[in-house]
């Protein structure tokens, strides 16, 4: 089915989140919500260093403080096996070592030990009644420490072409510059929760989790069962941002507990170990080495990138992977590495790669139009690519050209003075920057059923989830438009495995993956129902299936109308269901999303405040399914974004490699005060009909990439301060701060 | 959970009785501090003393035109009463540039007067803290001390920053705070009530054990006068300050005839500028001037790795109040 699916229907327009009410009422259960009968409660005794070993605990106080079922730690914990940890098998997890193997300690806040309790309450107290005695080594407690240590491990995901090096030392203009970005924590509202329960040899777990079915598959291989005899259910998560895509420790030890102890167990990972056992965005440092010609036209491009990785698992934060195909330039080059250092291993955190990629791509191209005197905007299109270079493939769709003409007419771009600090306005000096935004365009097999009903309702499953994005509402605006019944009529259960198989809500992936597979689902049951409508006992029975029509709930034929629900009824039967398994993406093209964010900040030398005041983003994500959840995703990114730019970082103590900041006063992400007073998202809607029939790519992390490029860039403008070292704190542009050292 | 001892009191003198002078008893007030701290253990109480039934909800202006708040008049009441806004804006002002609705709902006065310290290193229940285990060093000199470490009236042995803006605003007002404890009633001037860190960080006030706050006196406001709070921070809202400053001036054409300075997020106590004051007094309202005014204020200021910039900033933070308030008209009603 090739030609569009689009109608008079739903798609395209914005209905709200059919599942907002549950949510404001409080009467949708989260993980935690959950409470099996007979159910224990676990807590964590967490590393109080980075590096070393467990040489002894201490259980004595802990074993007699009140209502203490079980304590477990690596000398009391079943034997169990790893995950193979396979992105092919679908059985990933990003931390491969189990919690409790050994007594070895590679990082400040990992499980040393699990106090199981009759409440909460109880397995708190007990659990900081334990003593742990370590014998400690020196911490590796940043990038720096790591490349100075042990130098750096080849990555993933690097690219070559043409001759880089060589063409960049005769160019014509050329800059060299390092950009480093801070770890950040994804920090979503609600804390990373596992409850547990076992019958027989069956689990069933309810996780906060951004992959259902990744997860049940990993815990079936951790625990050598069958994955049949394991289910995981999420049908509400309080966001993730990539840190709810694979399971963690947590997960695995409450599992085994409950296990050990034949009882449910719920174990909830507390705010400070949210960042430290559950995945972060490394550290990063890259360098940029770019080259052109007279005219202008990039003719080297290297980003070399390393990134802080744990020593138990290798994570690549691919920052090049934007960089092989957004410019054209004949020689190029990206190399991906790391360096273990002493924290948790990290994770995809929205737009992984991208995010602080293109923070210091899209600050180099500033740089380098700087450096030739071209408007930023002029550059841009300059050396825009109108094919995918690094993968010699025609892109499926690609309107960057245009999204940066109309977001910069709609910002006023043309009003910039090129010259740094010239525009201001009472005591704030005002600087405009822009930058590309980019993300690749992905989907993934998936399966889906859906019911039409004998009540008059549809009722879809899938085992995907909705992480706050509005998947449930596109879903059922699918069934809407394909059946014609209301939405309120379409029933959609997400979010647990023994629904059909459906994709990891990650990459921008679940809108392009899991629509097809519920077209192709409806369609299948409405061919069931015409089956049965010409079938002999039926109202059309001398009619030929394919000439019966359905819309707006009923079948067709000639003048004649029977709505579908009498078909069933007429033959006593429940519903018509339909099945679907659709397949990937092909590589006949090269599938990415394309836009350009123009910022304005206000700087404030007198009282050293830096407030982005103005967004305007033009984004080309292909067709946009719900016009009010894709603006949100956009709008939200585009926060986040600013947060990035100017707020956020996780810092450690150099000297142990502790996170200081591990809470949510201390750990700065923008609020409602910080949101600019003035943003304006553009949404191109350019059907991308060589991707899907819906022709929609997908919105949920292309709005962050770019965003801290564009701020940092609007900050040179201001105030002639590059910034390449993120976040960009007040300190970094004020004058006459005293140079003290650090210890 | 760690246990401890529940009473609820109906008179401050039952509080005290009940409270005792034991180190491990605790006035429950709001609780914004209070449980937080319990609840990641760093306060461990073993008799906690609710005083939420007290009758001291009053805000009152006295004969001699002081301004008596009760203990447990809450921030958001204080913040929004008439006189306070019209009277001692720079105080309603502070006060709603701290924490959040949520909180200020909750927190009360005299809780906000006893909060403790926002240091990392304190809360982490590991890390060497002179004010957790006394004689056990400082983390935070060498360590992380970017946000909520001081640059004036550090020592050796600890540099947080007291982080209430509402104290700020009073140490420029001028107050004086009356308590209630086992040897009976007593007032305490309100600059000697935080104490700086010495070699006994431990101590941060100055209560003696059992000792109940039952109200803040603030000074009569200084006549013609006008007053502003100013908190410069990374996020636009729910943030300690980085630097603040609490300014009350009076003018007589274009000379500053009284002006009152405090600060905070820079000092290890609400920080008086009392030379800075000076520098101010009788001098033309220029940017020289307050300029001058703010580089005395922050003399023999203390920069650490990480916050050495909260030296020019309190100082912007000193200039950009004097400018703002002595260009406005009038401004004694905000
Ligand atoms: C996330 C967060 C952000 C915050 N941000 C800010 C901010 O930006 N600016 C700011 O100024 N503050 C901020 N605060 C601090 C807040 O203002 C204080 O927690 C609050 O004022 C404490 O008041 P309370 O009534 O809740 O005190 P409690 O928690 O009840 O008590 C605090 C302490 O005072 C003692 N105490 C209480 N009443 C008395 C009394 N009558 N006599 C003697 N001792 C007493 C208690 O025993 C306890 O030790 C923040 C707090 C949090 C949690
Ligand atoms: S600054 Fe004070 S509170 Fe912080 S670690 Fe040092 S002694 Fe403790």
């Amino acid at each position: 089915m090739s030609d569009s699916i689009i109608g008079a229907g739903p798609i395209g327009s914005g209905p709200r989140r059919i599942d907002g009410q549950r949510k404001v009422t409080g009467a949708a259960p989260y993980a935690a919500d959950h409470h099996p009968d007979n159910m224990a409660y676990g807590y964590g005794v967490f590393s109080t260093i980075a590096r070393g070993t467990v040489t002894g605990l201490d259980l004595d106080a802990a074993r007699q403080s009140p209502g203490v079922i079980d304590i477990f730690h690596h000398d009391h914990f079943p034997e169990l096996h790893r995950s193979p940890a396979s992105f092919a098998q679908g059985n990933k997890v990003e931390e491969t070592r189990l919690p409790f193997e050994d007594n070895h300690i590679y990082y400040e806040g990992q499980f040393v030990a699990l106090v199981v309790a009759d409440t909460f309450e109880n397995a708190r107290a007990a659990a900081r009644k334990v003593s742990v005695s370590y014998k400690s080594s020196d911490a590796i407690a940043n990038l720096d420490q790591g490349v100075k240590a042990h130098g750096t491990t080849s990555g993933s995901g690097n690219h070559e072409r043409g001759d880089a090096a060589g063409n960049f030392d005769g160019a014509a203009h050329s800059i060299d510059v390092t950009y480093t970005t801070p770890v950040e924590t994804h920090n979503p509202m609600e804390m990373h929760a596992s409850v547990a329960s076992w019958e027989g040899d069956r689990l069933t777990i309810f996780e906060s989790s951004q992959g259902v079915v990744v997860q049940r598959n990993a815990l079936a291989k951790i625990f050598g069962l069958p994955p049949s005899h394991v289910r995981v259910e999420s049908p509400f998560i309080g966001s993730g941002f990539g840190s709810k895509l694979w399971m963690w420790p947590h997960a695995v030890a409450a599992s085994a507990a409950a296990r050990e102890i034949g009882r449910p167990v719920q174990l909830v990972v507390p705010r400070p170990q949210m960042f430290t056992t559950t995945g972060h965005r490394p550290e990063t440092r890259q360098r940029l080495r770019l080259a052109t010609d007279e005219s202008g036209r990039l003719v080297s491009l290297r980003h070399e990138s390393i990134n802080t990785t744990s020593f138990t698992d290798q994570y690549v934060e691919t920052c090049g992977s934007v960089t092989k195909s957004l410019y054209s330039c004949p020689n190029l080059l990206v190399s991906h590495e790391t360096t273990q250092v002493n924290r948790g291993t990290p994770t995809s955190m929205r737009a992984p790669g991208a995010a602080p990629g293109l923070f210091a791509l899209e600050s180099a191209i500033d740089e380098m139009a700087h450096e030739i005197g071209v408007d930023p905007l002029e550059f841009r299109m300059n050396n825009y690519a109108d094919r995918d270079e690094s993968l010699d493939l025609d892109f499926s769709s690609n309107h960057i050209r245009e999204a940066t003409e109309k977001a910069a007419e709609k910002f006023g771009w043309q009003d910039r003075n090129p010259e740094v600090g010239s525009m201001r306005e009472g005591h704030e000096i005002i600087g405009y920057g822009m930058a590309a935004c980019n993300w690749e365009a992905l989907k993934r097999e998936c399966e889906a059923r859906v019911s039409l009903r004998a009540d008059g309702t549809a009722f879809v499953t899938c085992a995907t989830q909705d992480i706050g994005t509005g998947t449930y509402t596109i879903i059922a605006q699918t069934v809407s438009e394909l059946t014609g019944l209301p939405l309120e009529k379409v029933t959609v259960r997400l979010g647990d495995t023994s629904y059909p198989a459906g994709p990891v809500s990650g990459g921008s992936w679940a809108t392009a993956t899991t629509l097809p597979a519920i077209a192709a689902a409806t369609r299948e049951a409405i061919k069931e129902l015409k089956g049965y409508a010409t079938s002999e006992k039926g109202d059309f029975k001398d009619v030929d299936s394919d000439s019966l029509t359905f819309e707006n709930g009923q079948l067709t034929h000639d003048g004649q109308r029977v709505d579908y629900v009498d078909v069933l009824k007429g033959q006593r039967l429940a519903s018509a269901d339909g099945h679907a398994h659709t397949k990937g993406a092909d590589d006949k093209y090269s599938y990415r999303s394309f836009g350009a964010h123009f910022v304005e900040v206000r700087w404030d030398p007198g009282i050293s405040n830096l407030r982005v005041a103005r967004v305007v983003s033009a984004i080309d994500v292909g067709r946009v399914i719900n016009s009010m959840t894709a603006r949100n995703q956009v709008e939200g990114a585009i926060v986040m974004g600013l947060g990035m730019a100017h707020f956020e970082a996780t810092e450690y103590d150099a000297r142990n490699g502790r996170p200081v900041n591990n809470n949510y006063a201390e750990y700065v992400v923008p609020v409602h005060a910080d949101q600019p007073p003035e943003v304006e998202v553009i949404l191109l809607d350019y059907p991308d009909l060589a991707f899907n029939e819906f022709g929609a790519r997908g919105i949920g992390e292309i709005g962050i990439t770019g965003m801290a490029a564009a701020v940092a860039n609007a900050v040179h403008h201001a105030t002639g301060k590059r910034i390449r070292d993120l976040p960009i704190f007040k300190e970094k542009l004020m004058e006459n701060v005293p140079d003290v050292p650090s210890a | 959970m760690r246990e401890f001892d529940y009473a609820r009191a109906d008179s401050p003198r039952q509080a005290v009785s009940t409270h005792g002078e034991s180190e491990q008893a605790a006035y429950l007030a709001g609780g914004t501090t209070l449980l937080d701290l319990v609840k990641i253990d760093i306060m461990r109480p073993d008799q906690v003393v609710d005083i939420n039934r007290l009758d001291l909800n009053e805000i009152e202006t006295l004969d001699d035109g002081r301004t008596r708040i009760g203990a447990l008049v809450t921030n958001t009441a204080l913040a929004r009463h008439d006189r306070i806004k019209n009277e001692y804006a720079v105080l309603s002002e502070a006060l709603l540039s701290g924490a959040t609705t949520q909180l200020r709902n909750k927190a009360t006065t005299a809780g906000n007067v006893m909060q403790r310290v926002r240091c990392p290193y304190f809360r982490d229940g590991v890390s060497s803290c002179n004010k957790r285990e006394p004689g056990s060093g400082c983390a935070a000199i060498e360590g992380h001390n970017r946000s909520v470490h001081a640059v004036l009236g550090t020592s050796e042995h600890c540099i947080a920053t007291h982080p209430s803006d509402m104290c700020v605003a009073m140490a420029a007002i001028g107050a004086t705070v009356a308590v209630e404890g086992p040897d009976g009633q007593r007032e305490i001037d309100f600059l000697d009530f935080h104490l700086l860190p010495g070699d006994a960080p431990e101590r941060e006030h100055a209560l003696k054990p059992g000792e109940l706050i039952t109200h803040v006196t603030l000074d009569a406001p200084l006549e013609n006068s006008r007053s502003r709070y100013l908190k410069l921070r990374d996020r636009a809202s729910y943030q300690f300050a980085l630097a603040s400053s609490a300014v009350i001036v009076t003018l007589d054409g274009d000379t500053i005839t009284e002006a009152r300075v405090a600060l905070g997020g820079v000092g290890t106590k609400p920080w008086r500028a009392h030379e800075a004051e000076a520098a101010l007094k009788g001098q033309k309202a220029t940017e020289a001037t307050f300029q001058k005014a703010a580089e005395i204020a922050m003399q023999g200021a203390t920069p650490y790795a990480h916050n050495a910039f909260k030296i020019p900033l309190g100082q912007q933070a000193i200039v950009r109040n004097l400018t703002t308030l002595t260009a406005q008209e009038d401004r004694r009603t905000s």
